[in-house]
């Protein structure tokens, strides 16, 4: 266990550091940094004075220490566009992503169960068969266009939802919430609604086919001859037996909810930090691109740390392959 | 000739022929390829000729429209573009960054698959480990990161220029986990079997029997993960495009145009960007129902 585990640390370590590297790449080699913040007209002294404060005269590999013992301290500097640190810039964009991640992980969740419980009952029914087909266009179309059809339809042709924005954010300290005001949750419909479509699907199609193969084992049948009710046999046994994969899965799609939430953030011009990562790479400001890149890296790398541990504890094949393998 | 009516009478061709969603999917994708490679021929106007296209025909709304004109059948963008017109000539660089996107994926994953799976031990081990970890990262963030940071190392006023090589080697580095685990596990197969064994005992070398005896024979499912593929990379540009880290307005995708039309929804002309849409769609499901039609008859499982 401890082996497997240090094993994992150290991999994700691993991929830290290399991240952290391109990062410090694109501090330090593109473009100079010191022309970009005095502007052209500053004086070589000037220059050299800001060279020195910024430590930019030191070793590379100097400078690379630095920049990561400040990335562990949350610390990227400033930001060249709006001349605030970049930490605070994403503390304030940090609630939109999270409340807006939060709600489309929720409407997959509850749609595609659901929608994946209803389909594997009423296997022949005609809307089973129309939410099947649905389902198919879904996994095709992509995000931003299943974002700009509703934007067309909602936003412009009826004019019952805003596109844009998320409306009056209430402050609760240096959290911002969309969630105590009808604007705010008024402007979270859409992109909501957007950013769930694709994981709801994956999880409407992983309920059904879980569903249908768990209702043709041989505990159903016995419970139907035991003379259970068909809710008792649908809801408390197969229900119940199917939701162990959805869960595993479901956690996995949470980073791509956030990977996704970039497009969808762009197509409603959600103030989170998708958004202000397609910004920063617009007007090439280097430290919100890295910060972000370090940042959306170790959210990646946790989660998969955590999914890779809990299969570990779920899991017992795992471990026997360990020992008899030593692999 | 011969090899021609053999396909004709064999069982993939018949699967085809049953399968009407099947050949109307194919038919659609016959359709938007040749569209898209036979744009400057079949296009009625060419978009890009400053001297065909006029402000005066700017924001037309389709022929079908009461001021719709007939000469424009999609309507005109803000400048005076025909929208079918540059709809092919972006389908035309949408379809270029996929092939080639794949073709990238398909090269680096075929080659380092067969590696893996045929010589083992560690290169196998380091090899995995490497897709293992890259497939934890969603496949779009990882594109979107490459193109959105890559493009940063160049100087500002080459970035457009080399944007189509970014996109593809952006899309490309992030497909090839898929022919790297698809061929390595066939070359586990194939390597124990007699030939192999047979061309090792006549001394020929170790990378003549991986690429020229074992290659062709784990080549097979690589098809269908590439049809399906192709779909992936078609979405991922327009994705990538559409985020403003794609293919420049200079020398737009289906991606980029539904990207300036967004702009123009609120005001009405919304056929400047919907048309780029439904075409991008249409591409796409055609492309993937093919793909799992190829899928299904492939397989001699499901049969």
């Amino acid at each position: 266990m401890l082996a497997f585990v240090l094993r994992r640390l150290f991999q994700a370590a691993l991929v830290m550091l290399v991240v952290a590297f391109v990062a410090f790449s694109l501090f330090n080699y593109v473009g100079d940094p010191i022309n970009m913040m005095l502007g052209q007209d500053a004086t070589p002294e000037q220059k050299v004075e800001l060279r020195e404060a910024l430590g930019l005269d030191k070793p590379d590999y100097v400078q690379f220490a630095a920049f990561v013992g400040n990335a562990v301290k949350g610390d990227f500097g400033l930001s060249l566009r709006q001349a605030r640190p970049v930490s605070t810039l994403i503390k304030e964009r940090l609630p939109a992503t999270l409340e807006l991640a939060f709600c489309a992980a929720i409407i997959a969740l509850v749609g595609g169960v659901v929608m994946g419980v209803y389909t594997a009952l009423n296997r022949n029914g005609i809307f089973s068969q129309f939410l099947l087909t649905i389902s198919l266009v879904g996994v095709s179309l992509p995000t931003f266009l299943i974002g700009i059809l509703l934007i067309l339809i909602f936003a412009v042709t009826l004019q019952v939802l805003p596109s844009y924005g998320r409306g009056d954010p209430t402050q609760i300290g240096w959290w911002s919430t969309g969630f105590l005001t009808t604007s705010g949750l008024r402007a979270l419909v859409l992109p909501s609604i957007t950013l769930s479509l694709g994981t709801m699907t994956l999880i409407m199609r992983l309920v059904r086919s879980e569903m249908m193969e768990v209702l043709r084992t041989d505990y159903i049948k016995f419970a139907r001859a035991r003379g259970l009710t068909n809710q008792a046999v649908n809801y408390g046994h197969a229900l119940k037996n199917t939701l162990v994969p959805v869960m595993t899965i479901t956690g996995l799609q949470l980073g791509s909810i956030i990977a996704f939430a970039i497009v969808t953030e762009t197509v409603f011009q959600w103030p989170g930090m998708g958004f202000l990562f397609i910004q920063s790479v617009q007007f090439a400001d280097i430290p919100v691109m890295a910060a972000y890149l370090v940042l959306i890296s170790a959210v990646f790398v946790t989660i998969n740390l955590i999914v890779d541990l809990l299969y570990y504890v779920v899991d017992p094949r795992l471990r026997i392959e360990q020992t008899s393998t030593g692999h | 000739m011969e090899a021609i009516s053999r396909f004709f009478d064999g069982d993939v061709w018949w699967s085809f022929k049953r399968s009407p969603v099947t050949v109307i999917a194919a038919i659609l994708a016959v359709i938007c390829i040749l569209g898209a490679v036979l744009a400057p021929v079949l296009a009625p106007h060419n978009p890009y000729d400053l001297a065909e296209i006029s402000l005066l025909d700017s924001n037309l709304p389709p022929a079908w429209e009461a001021t719709g004109n007939s000469k424009f059948l999609l309507g005109t963008d803000q400048q005076g573009r025909d929208i079918l017109s540059t709809i092919m000539y972006g389908s035309r660089v949408s379809l270029l960054v996929a092939v080639c996107a794949v073709g990238m994926s398909i090269i680096m994953g075929v080659s380092l698959g067969l590696v893996a799976g045929y010589v083992g031990g560690r290169v196998d081990s380091l090899i995995m480990r490497i897709a293992d970890i890259q497939l934890t990262f969603p496949a779009i963030l990882v594109a979107l990161l490459i193109s959105g940071i890559g493009r940063q190392f160049v100087p500002r006023d080459m970035q457009d220029a080399i944007a189509i090589y970014v996109i593809i080697f952006s899309i490309g580095l992030t497909g090839w986990v898929k022919y790297a685990r698809t061929v390595r596990g066939s070359t586990l197969v194939e390597k124990s079997k007699e030939y192999v064994q047979a061309a090792r005992v006549i001394g020929v070398s170790q990378a003549r029997i991986m690429f020229s005896h074992v290659l062709p024979n784990v080549l097979g499912p690589v098809l269908v993960v590439a049809t399906l593929n192709i779909a992936e990379a078609i979405i991922a540009e327009a994705t990538l495009s559409f985020l403003g880290v794609g293919m420049p307005p200079t020398q737009p995708s289906l991606g980029t145009l539904i990207s300036e039309g967004q702009n123009y929804l609120f005001s009405g002309e919304w056929w400047i960007t919907i048309f780029p849409g439904i075409a991008l769609i249409v591409m796409v499901i055609s492309v993937n129902l093919v793909g799992d039609w190829l899928r299904d008859a492939l397989n001699p499982k499901l049969r």
